[in-house]
């Protein structure tokens, strides 16, 4: 039921994801950030399973820093990639994680790009892709209306489609997400889509 | 149907796994191996896996509100459809300003948050300050993060005041953590959620909080037959927790719904023996 989804454009990357915890038929919690910031210009998207999600980013978001700290250069996007997929691999016949992963970030020399790493360590470089239920529909969409040189307003405009599409076509659809950007003044947070608003003060 | 495996098992080799006459110097070392005691190869792994898997037949519930936290559970333990036990403790007192819930298994919640207790204390001598209600849950997560898959049933949640207020988080065996101002765990969760989120308001006081935690507690033991007991309300507040009620469900029930005397239409006179 976790959707997550991407999109490379000029010069920038955009990842969005539902925020829905969930447990059998219950949702635990609709505001929970599934984007980490791994570090100033990348970003990682994961879906799975709850331990396996946040224990796995958190281990690559620390040795990122680690090689940052020992080598005074931070990871290219697709040096970050190519070792969150060779942990994967190295896991996968022993104890594996079941995470599926979007990295989206941001170097000088290459620019944008956006990485698939799935939870049996594929791994492709791609323009657009997509995770989970949402899939079904966010990617055929993107495949329709995505253009390479499209600017964040474009690209705003078919992050929303695909969130009414499958807000509107899945059967259990995610009532809100979460929407994160990195260009070349680094990751941040852009936006959520709420459709159910919590009913506390601070959303946590 | 036990599979004859008799061919696997030889007290002398005579050929070796493999390799040749060498291994008649080496008895001990034929390797074999088991199968398992199963007709179906291919689903008994799943069907394993699943089988650990166990109902969490309970309700607890915890919330944030403006005046700290409040904590419930009820205290019922079932095995299957006998009752074991109408009270359990199941709101554990980690230290005096941290309170854990159990949903699961009772031994692995009361050990885990025991093993916690201790974590914490060591804490707080090696860093000459409490722990925060962050760390004690990561603390918490991690360690039933090691012991995935094995079979541990803990859906527990960590509550407690620490130097930035109160805080609630979420922590089951799988090794999901989540920081959130409202919980429901157990298989009561759904019918106390109902009540929970409908009377909620962030600006309740500290009465109002404990009497809508109690009326979740009482309407998902109505419904759910694997909870029951004693509904007991804590409220951990900036000076720490303390024990604000238990009440057995059984009189909450004609509390809040009492029964009106019937009008008696016609009274049936005794009859006297003569």
């Amino acid at each position: 039921m976790e959707c997550v989804f991407g999109l490379v454009g000029n010069g920038f990357a955009i990842v969005a994801a539902d925020t829905s915890a969930v447990h059998s038929i219950l949702l635990h919690k609709n505001n929970e950030d599934k984007i980490m910031v791994l570090d100033s210009h990348k970003l990682i998207a994961a879906s799975g399973e709850p331990g396996d999600r946040v224990q796995f980013t958190e281990y690559v978001q620390k040795n990122v820093s680690l090689y940052q700290f020992r080598n005074g250069l931070p990871l290219t996007t697709s040096a970050a990639a190519n070792f969150t997929r060779g942990e994967l691999a190295t896991a996968l016949r022993k104890n594996p994680y079941s995470v599926n992963i979007l990295m989206a970030g941001y170097d000088k020399e290459a620019g944008a790009s956006l990485y698939y790493i799935d939870y049996i360590a594929t791994l492709h470089k791609v323009d657009k892709g997509a995770f989970g239920y949402g899939s079904y529909f966010s990617l055929s969409t993107m495949d329709r209306h995505y253009r390479s040189d499209m600017t964040v307003e474009e690209a705003i405009e078919l992050v929303d489609k695909c969130i009414l599409e499958i807000r509107s076509r899945l059967v259990i659809a995610p009532p809100n997400f979460v929407i994160k950007i990195v260009d070349k003044d680094g990751a941040r947070e852009y936006g959520w889509r709420l459709s159910v608003n919590d009913v506390t003060t601070a959303a946590v | 149907m036990k599979l004859d495996t008799s061919g696997f098992e030889t007290s002398v080799p005579t050929i070796g796994f493999g390799s040749s006459s060498d291994m008649l110097d080496e008895l001990s070392s034929v390797p074999s191996f088991d199968l398992p005691h199963t007709k179906e190869f291919d689903g008994f792994q799943k069907k394993a896996v699943d089988m650990l898997k166990h109902a969490k037949g309970t309700t607890t519930l915890a919330f944030i509100f403006k005046g700290g936290v409040m904590v419930a559970a009820d205290s019922r333990a079932s095995m299957g459809g006998y009752i074991s036990s109408q009270s359990v403790k199941k709101i554990i007192e980690i230290n005096p300003y941290m309170l854990g819930t159990m949903a699961g298994g009772a031994a692995d919640c009361q050990f885990w948050h025991r093993n916690l207790g201790i974590k914490c204390r060591l804490h707080e001598l090696a860093n000459k300050r409490r722990i925060s209600v962050s760390g004690a849950s990561k603390l918490l997560a991690n360690m039933l993060y090691s012991y995935r898959g094995m079979g541990l049933s803990v859906g527990t949640m960590i509550a407690g005041w620490d130097e930035t207020g109160p805080g609630l988080y979420y922590v089951d065996n799988e090794g999901g953590r989540l920081k959130g101002d409202r919980f429901s765990v157990g298989s009561g969760s759904p019918y106390a959620y109902g009540v929970l989120d409908s009377g909620y308001k962030y600006e309740m006081s500290v009465e109002e909080a404990s009497e809508l935690a109690r009326r979740s507690i009482y309407h998902a033991t109505f419904r759910d037959g694997a909870s029951g007991g004693v509904a007991s309300v804590y409220h951990v507040g900036p000076e720490g927790w303390t024990k604000l009620s238990g009440d057995d469900v059984g009189e909450l029930h004609y509390h809040y719904y009492p029964v009106p005397p019937a009008i008696a239409e016609q009274v049936m006179e005794e009859a006297t023996t003569e």
